[in-house]
């Protein structure tokens, strides 16, 4: 199962990098926001999935699954949900400043103007 | 329990949250967080004494004992870095209320710079590698809306590229934590700290290390730095200063606890690394330094050679240069939010931005000119500054060290640093006035009045080098002998 997980963040990473390689600002930000998935599933599966039982103490339970990395995924969740809401509004206001999506028109430095 | 721990970045939360509330009332806005820093900076004063007495103050959250919940951490070193940095968040506040820029005012400047101080000082405060990640993001969120707040069109495509780095640096950051939580299972740092020194660091956790020598190099601006100049010059005055000041020495800061708490047991690997990445950050940003001609540039490619100098502190790896990185991590958060706001008075009242479109300003202001001067002096490391005793005790360690070729690099980066803002003060201050009585902008006594306090902060800190030379001293000793914090993080009361 672990390796499964492994796989899929894999692929994840992979199909976010061929998103931020390209043009289109919105491609670069559903590119990040797959990219977060990718490394959650990472931390998920750095703790070992479903070794034992939930972590909460009883009688006949003799393994517990760790709960740390899960209130870690949560915690990161809500940041790169936080940063990818931030993210997008930017990306549309600056849309509507400079009229283009195509981030190689934004190279702009104070000596092109 | 120590809970005026949590003060320095509780106090800025809770006032920037209260002042989102009074939006269409500028002056309860300017005031309410200059006294929010004046009281975080006196609190964070009076916990550095007390670090003093005790070494090691630690905060464990909802009294669950380290290492299985969160703690906050005080030990000298981030004392005096959270100290440093209120004193120098006042001065910006100042700054930015005399400045009155109330278009940005008006949409929550004050609260999103506050934030931005309570990331950064939570970010030195805590014990908890995860709970670094949070406040760095607390401070990067902060960061990111200042970086875009007005909506200039050079500040939104600048913001763009500047966020889009900080979330790779971001997701960089994440991998590490996984990775070490695989190998190690922990994530308190004291805690690590023992575990790596019981396995020896082996491979796997040398390049577990790599892995965040890249992150912080990215926040920091070490040989990473592409993104800075660009993003830094597109701010306004007050912001830019705080961010030259605050951000980068963020990274820094995590580069020295990572690499002298955690990863110290191969340092013919890491630190030699680093090393190497601290000359080429000197090189290239000596480079760009002189390269352009935009103030705000050259202002910036600054930043960049003070991260890289003091990075050779840790490169030579002993108590003498961590204890010169200390002074001068201190003093370039004071003289580099002293450089900004400089800088950006100059534009103000020159409308210009290029060293070649006005002379002469030493007429006109005269005072502005000298306080350039000492910024110029005081950067240079010339001795009775703040900058010469960082400077020489780097030297004196990176030669004990045997690291020949570093020390030649920083000195020589020094020269650059004096050289690159001379000329700004040969060709603006020197010369014939190109401006006439009439067309003077008058200048705001207020907004002269930070630029002056920080400029006796130099001073004051090159002179009174026998005041803070016993807190340096401790902070290096603790940051050298990673079993003192150990002791202090982890023992039970």
């Amino acid at each position: 199962m672990e390796t499964m997980i492994i796989l899929l963040a894999g692929v994840l990473v992979s199909v976010a990098t061929y998103l931020l390689l390209s043009k289109n600002m919105i491609r670069v930000v559903l590119g990040t926001a797959i990219l977060s998935h990718a490394v959650h599933l990472l931390l998920m599966t750095m703790g070992g999935l479903k070794i034992g039982s939930v972590p909460i103490l009883g009688d006949t339970v003799e393994t517990y699954t760790d709960a740390l990395p899960q209130a870690l995924i949560l915690t990161a969740i809500v940041i790169s949900f936080a940063v990818t809401a931030f993210f997008l509004v930017l990306v549309y206001r600056t849309y509507q400043t400079t009229g283009t999506d195509n981030l190689l028109e934004m190279k702009g430095t104070e000596e092109d103007e | 329990m120590n809970n005026i721990l949590v003060f320095p970045m509780v106090l800025p939360i809770i006032a920037g949250v209260i002042l989102l509330f009074f939006r269409s009332k500028p002056a309860i806005q300017r005031w309410g967080s200059i006294l929010t820093m004046i009281a975080v900076f006196a609190i964070s004063l009076w916990i550095l004494f007390q670090v003093m007495d005790q070494t090691i103050l630690r905060l464990n959250f909802g009294e669950w004992a380290p290492p299985f919940g969160i703690t906050f951490v005080a030990d000298a070193f981030a004392m005096l870095l959270v100290t440093s940095s209120s004193l120098v968040s006042i001065l910006c506040l100042l700054y930015a209320a005399f400045a009155k820029d109330e278009k940005r005012e008006k949409f929550f400047l004050y609260p999103f710079l506050l934030l931005l101080v309570a990331g950064v000082n939570g970010s030195f405060l805590t014990g908890d590698l995860f709970n670094l990640f949070v406040c760095f993001e607390v401070m990067l969120l902060a960061s990111y809306v200042l970086m875009t707040l007005g909506g200039e069109k050079r500040q939104l495509t600048e913001g763009i590229k500047y966020i889009l780095i900080n979330i790779l640096s971001s997701w960089f950051f994440l991998l590490g934590i996984a990775y070490l939580y695989g190998s190690l299972g922990t994530l308190n740092m004291a805690h690590l700290s023992q575990r790596i020194a019981e396995a020896g660091q082996p491979p796997l956790l040398t390049t577990i290390s790599i892995l965040f020598l890249v992150v912080f190099s990215l926040k920091a601006g070490l040989v990473l730095y592409f993104w800075l100049p660009g993003s830094y010059s597109a701010l306004p005055t007050a912001v830019s200063a705080l961010f030259a000041a605050l951000l980068t020495k963020v990274g820094v800061y995590a580069l020295f606890r990572v690499f002298t708490l955690l990863f110290y047991h191969e340092p013919s690997i890491t630190h030699t690394i680093i090393g190497l990445m601290a000359i080429i950050t000197m090189a290239g940003g000596s480079i760009g330094a002189i390269a352009y001609t935009d103030l705000r540039k050259i202002a910036a490619y600054n930043v960049i050679i003070a991260i890289g100098f003091i990075l050779v502190g840790l490169a030579a790896n002993n108590e003498a240069a961590i204890q010169g990185s200390i002074y001068y991590l201190m003093h370039d958060i004071l003289v580099k939010g002293l450089l900004f706001l400089i800088i950006g008075t100059v534009i103000y009242v020159t409308g210009k931005t290029k060293l070649d479109q006005a002379s002469g300003l030493i007429t006109s202001y005269p005072l502005l000119g000298w306080l350039f001067l000492i910024t110029t002096l005081s950067l240079g490391g010339i001795p009775p500054f703040s900058g010469f005793a960082g400077k020489l005790l780097i030297g004196q360690g990176a030669l004990e060290a045997g690291e020949y070729v570093i020390v030649a690099a920083a000195f020589l980066s020094s020269l650059f640093v004096l050289y690159s803002l001379l000329r700004i003060f040969l060709n603006m201050f020197w010369g014939e006035t190109s401006i006439s009585q009439k067309n003077r902008v008058i200048l705001p006594k207020g907004m002269i009045a930070p630029c002056l306090i920080l400029a006796l902060l130099t001073v004051g800190l090159g002179l009174g080098m026998g005041v803070v030379s016993p807190f340096v001293a401790e902070a290096a000793h603790v940051l050298m002998n990673p079993e003192i914090y150990i002791e202090g993080a982890l023992k039970d009361e």
